[in-house]
């Protein structure tokens, strides 16, 4: 993706420019299908019901765009927040907040991931 | 970082500009995306923890947005609608940075359109997904 002049630019004391940017993009759009997914198929549940929501996330159908999602959408968020955090915190606290980001989307992620997991390899017992 | 040199001139910020609708609907992607990152984000995990916990955690999900009949209840209905009016107008605005991403629309009118055509878009998408749920 990057040109020979783009990437000796990259080699500044920050050692690369256009990866956050471009995986904010690419995540963007992973979301916008997945998102779309998740959308349509909750639209066309009939009921919410435990039973009906555990056969639901049991098929791998469902886990794996379920799990894919929750990694795009993490990955996208934990970028997106990382510039916010950039635009409005200019002092220490700028780094206490991304040390907090991190923890937030790592153990976020972890627990839905198990989740998911729990919920669609548990399906026989 | 940390010894800003107040006296530095700054690049022209909000109160500069005349307000338009492209204005509005980045603030919009913004707080959107940020209240679905936290707000957002503590719902989908509860949700997924409850329903792998059991059938008793999921109820115990279940009961804080629901009635007894099974409809949404204030809270449920406050959070249903704040999320999907939010998560429809980020993917539109979205939509439309990766549309700006490509060189194309910044011509005054055609930007002002499509901003004013996401909060369009996404009030009808809205609209269209509670009805069909309302129907199910
Ligand atoms: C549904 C499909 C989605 C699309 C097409 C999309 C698209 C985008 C794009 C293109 C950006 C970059 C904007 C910029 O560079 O200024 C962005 C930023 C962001 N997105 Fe998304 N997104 C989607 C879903 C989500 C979801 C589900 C979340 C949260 C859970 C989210 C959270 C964020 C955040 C926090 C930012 C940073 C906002 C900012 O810098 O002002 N996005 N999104």
């Amino acid at each position: 993706m990057r040109s020979a002049i783009g990437r000796v630019r990259g080699l500044g004391s920050a050692k690369e420019g256009t990866h956050h940017w471009w995986y904010q993009r690419l995540t963007a759009g992973a979301n916008l299908l997945l998102m779309s997914w998740l959308l349509i198929s909750i639209a066309r549940q009939s009921s919410f019901d435990y039973a009906a929501m555990r056969m639901w996330m049991e098929s791998g159908w469902v886990a794996i765009p379920m799990a894919l999602l929750v990694v795009s959408v993490f990955y996208h968020f934990r970028l997106g927040l990382q510039v916010v955090i950039e635009d409005y915190q200019h002092d220490e606290s700028r780094v206490v907040l991304m040390v907090l980001l991190n923890f937030f989307v790592i153990a976020t992620g972890a627990v839905a991931l198990f989740s998911i997991m729990k919920i669609a390899l548990g399906a026989a017992a | 970082m940390a010894s800003r040199n107040p006296a530095r001139p700054l690049s022209p910020h909000l109160q500069i500009w005349r307000w338009g609708p492209h204005m509005l609907v980045s603030i919009l992607h913004r707080a959107t995306g940020s209240g679905m990152a936290t707000v957002g984000t503590l719902l989908l995990v509860w949700w997924l923890a409850a329903l792998a916990g059991g059938a008793e955690s999921y109820a115990t999900f279940r009961d804080v947005f629901t009635t007894e009949a099974g409809h949404l209840n204030v809270i449920g209905l406050v959070v249903a609608v704040g999320l999907t009016l939010s998560l429809f107008q980020h993917m539109m605005t979205g939509i439309r940075h990766l549309v700006l991403d490509t060189g194309a629309g910044y011509e005054l009118k055609t930007n002002k359109t499509y901003a004013m055509a996401t909060m369009v878009a996404s009030v009808a998408l809205t609209a269209i997904f509670w009805l069909v749920m309302g129907l199910n």
